[in-house]
């Protein structure tokens, strides 16, 4: 028999004492991993989505209010859809793609999508063309070349995803979200009846882990003549060239708009970010309320465990035990405590943030071995130091205490 | 074995002090085996926690052997009532969450001692008092008699040259109660010096010598019957 059985042996015989210690240590390293994790997760996607989206900027009818920037077009206001000739031939610097969107809720196979109407890029051109006055085109400007990538040449169906736009998409024509597809099990080529009409299936969206998974995207013109909706569209997305063209573009389409609301990528982000600040703020201030509440609770369970124990200690020290021995046995069992009660509580935190991650920010979470390994480690230090007054008081107790009777 | 100078031990709670021991000096020779006999309150206890190096005299010295116990620190004396000392209690104090085999164990863990040792020693100890075959059982699945018995084998089982017993028979029955004194009678005989605080003169009889304790002063009651008739 050694030390540790001897401790191992008090905890199994009575659990119970340890219980509300033990939980609170569970629960609040469960809180904690959970939160960081989320957090975590949810910066790298902010900073992952400034990186995709770039110099982006929504035209949104005034009084739509704007906190996912992937369901921007979702708010169910509209504006006129001449908006989009007007942005577009204003010959603006620094305008890459004018995307306009207008999105209303239908049925495919029995499940509800959203139908969301896109014009095209080519449709562009051909106005362009119709004009052929090439005053009308937009301006290049001088950052634009430094931020070109492969990308933004990919003109295939599938590039809607990065690209925020499409080359072609006929009249007839649908592309569908992964998540659809999944549940359609539609593919390339299969037909889907939308608001009672006959579409063929162009392409199959990769997943993005956005509201677009759940999207149908047909043309512009069909969605509203389909919705009855008239001329109008919910939001127009422009892709500016670079992050510089886009601080510029902004005051210039206020000019050009006064009607709308105008917003940069990086303001939507910036609300994001504020979002995220606030959740890591409140997860330090939760922590710090956290280890203040275990702290106390082990504190309260080892001084009580002592308490009800002196018969015991002081025979342990008429037998032999010498101070030290008496006080490793309470810091053994608070960091026994802090172990255990902190391996599974991180083990929770992480089950939660898989589960919850994406379903309250959005995320997909991978586990964070560092960080969970850091909480427990935390709380076993801050279990052994609460431990450390009613261990002290254990070791100085009189072993003559072994005598009283009861 | 004990030497006690001048020692004096004085609480003072709320205002008042309680002399609750004093002595000016008293002597157990090597492998004596001494009765304290008094009323309640008398002293008695705080006498044994005295010798056992559990309780700082507020003035005074004691010996034990060569060695002046409470100039040792405390983790010294800790070490002494390891290998000096063993003690039998009226309540037995045994651990409640360790079973019969591990209580037995305990002086041998404290010491240090392997695994292997430790286990086949207090095997050796607890079939000495017939409780071979209650090694794995907890103290409340016995009666209060094989209490007293696992709770000798401890005591016993790291072989110390004194015993301090505090009312080994206050609580038990006639048949335990002869065990516990035919123990103690066994370990005087092997050489070991016994000091055992009683109210029962039945068992002071058995020692060879009593001490009068009153209100905390000590009075030597001479030899006791017993060791006049061996004598
Ligand atoms: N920790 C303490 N604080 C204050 N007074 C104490 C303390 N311990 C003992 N006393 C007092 O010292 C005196 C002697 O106590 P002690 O326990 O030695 O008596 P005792 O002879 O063992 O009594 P009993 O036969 O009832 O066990 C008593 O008056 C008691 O009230
Ligand atoms: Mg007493």
């Amino acid at each position: 028999m050694r030390l540790t059985s001897l401790v191992w042996k008090e905890l199994r015989e009575r659990p119970s004492a340890m219980l509300t210690s033990g939980l609170t240590i569970l629960l609040g390293v469960a809180a904690i991993v959970a939160i960081r994790h989320v957090t975590v997760h949810a910066e790298g996607e902010v900073s992952r989505q400034l990186a995709t989206l770039g110099a982006n900027i929504l035209i949104l009818p005034r009084d739509a209010s704007l906190q996912d920037y992937y369901a921007a077009d979702q708010s169910g206001k509209t504006l006129p859809e001449e908006h989009v000739s007007e942005v577009f031939f204003a010959g603006l610097t620094g305008v890459e793609k004018v995307s306009p969107k207008l999105s209303v809720p239908a049925k495919l196979s029995g499940q509800a999508v959203t139908l969301t109407g896109i014009l095209p890029q080519s449709e562009f051109k051909t106005k362009v063309a119709w004009q052929s006055v090439s005053l009308f085109a937009p301006k290049k400007h001088d950052g634009c070349q430094r931020v070109k990538s492969a990308a933004d040449e990919d003109q295939s169906p599938e590039s809607l995803v990065k690209n925020r736009s499409i080359e072609q998409l006929q009249k007839s024509e649908v592309v569908i979200g992964a998540d659809i597809a999944q549940r359609t099990g539609l593919k390339p080529g299969g037909k889907a009846s939308l608001l009672g009409e006959m579409f063929s299936v162009l392409a199959v969206l990769p997943a993005t882990g956005t509201v677009d998974d759940g999207r149908v995207f047909a043309h512009l013109h069909t969605v509203q003549r389909l919705a009855k909706t008239g001329e109008v569209v919910n939001a127009i997305e422009i892709v500016g060239c670079c992050e510089d063209a886009a601080g510029d573009l902004v005051p210039q389409l206020g000019k050009l708009l006064p009607g709308a609301k105008i917003v940069t990528i990086s303001q939507v982000v910036q609300t994001q970010v504020g979002v995220n600040r606030l959740i890591g703020k409140t997860s330090w201030f939760v922590l710090a309320v956290l280890v203040t509440i275990g702290c106390a609770t082990v504190a309260g369970a080892i001084a009580a465990n002592v308490r009800e124990r002196r018969r015991e200690i002081g025979t342990l020290m008429a037998l032999g035990a010498t101070p030290r021995f008496v006080s490793r046995m309470f810091l053994l069992k608070a960091l026994w405590l802090g172990l255990g009660c902190g391996t599974a509580g991180s083990l929770i935190g992480i089950g939660l943030a898989l589960c919850l991650g994406p379903l309250w920010a959005g995320v997909a979470i991978q586990p964070l071995p560092g960080l969970s390994i850091l909480a427990v480690v935390a709380a076993s230090g801050l279990a052994i130091a609460a431990a450390y007054w009613p261990a002290r008081q254990a070791a100085k107790l009189d072993p003559c205490v072994c005598f009283q009777e009861v | 074995m004990f030497r006690l100078e001048n020692v004096q031990k004085i609480y003072s709670r709320h205002g008042t002090a309680v002399t609750a021991f004093q002595c000016s000096s008293l002597s157990v020779a090597t492998g004596a085996y001494v009765a304290i006999l008094g009323p309640s309150g008398s002293g008695k206890t705080t006498l044994l926690s005295l010798l056992g190096g559990m309780l700082s005299p507020t003035q005074g010295r004691i010996w034990l052997g060569e060695q002046s116990v409470y100039d040792l620190s405390v983790e010294q004396r800790a070490k002494l009532r390891q290998e000096w000392l063993g003690f039998v209690f009226q309540t037995f104090n045994l651990v409640p969450y360790l079973t019969a085999l591990e209580n037995v164990q305990v002086p041998l863990c404290l010491a240090g001692e392997a695994a292997e040792v430790q286990r086949d020693k207090a095997t050796a100890m607890l079939r000495r008092f017939g409780m071979e075959e209650r090694l794995l059982h907890k103290p409340r699945e016995l009666s209060v008699g094989q209490q007293q018995r696992v709770a000798l084998a401890r005591t016993l089982v790291s072989n110390p040259p004194v015993i301090l017993a505090d009312e080994p028979t206050g609580n038990l029955d006639p048949e335990s109660r002869e065990l516990v004194l035919n123990s103690l009678s066994e370990c005087h005989h092997e050489g070991k010096t016994i000091v055992m605080v009683t109210h029962d003169p039945v068992a002071a009889e058995r020692a060879e010598r009593t001490v009068q304790l009153i209100a905390g002063e000590l009075r030597d009651g001479g030899e006791t019957t017993a060791m006049r008739s061996v004598a």
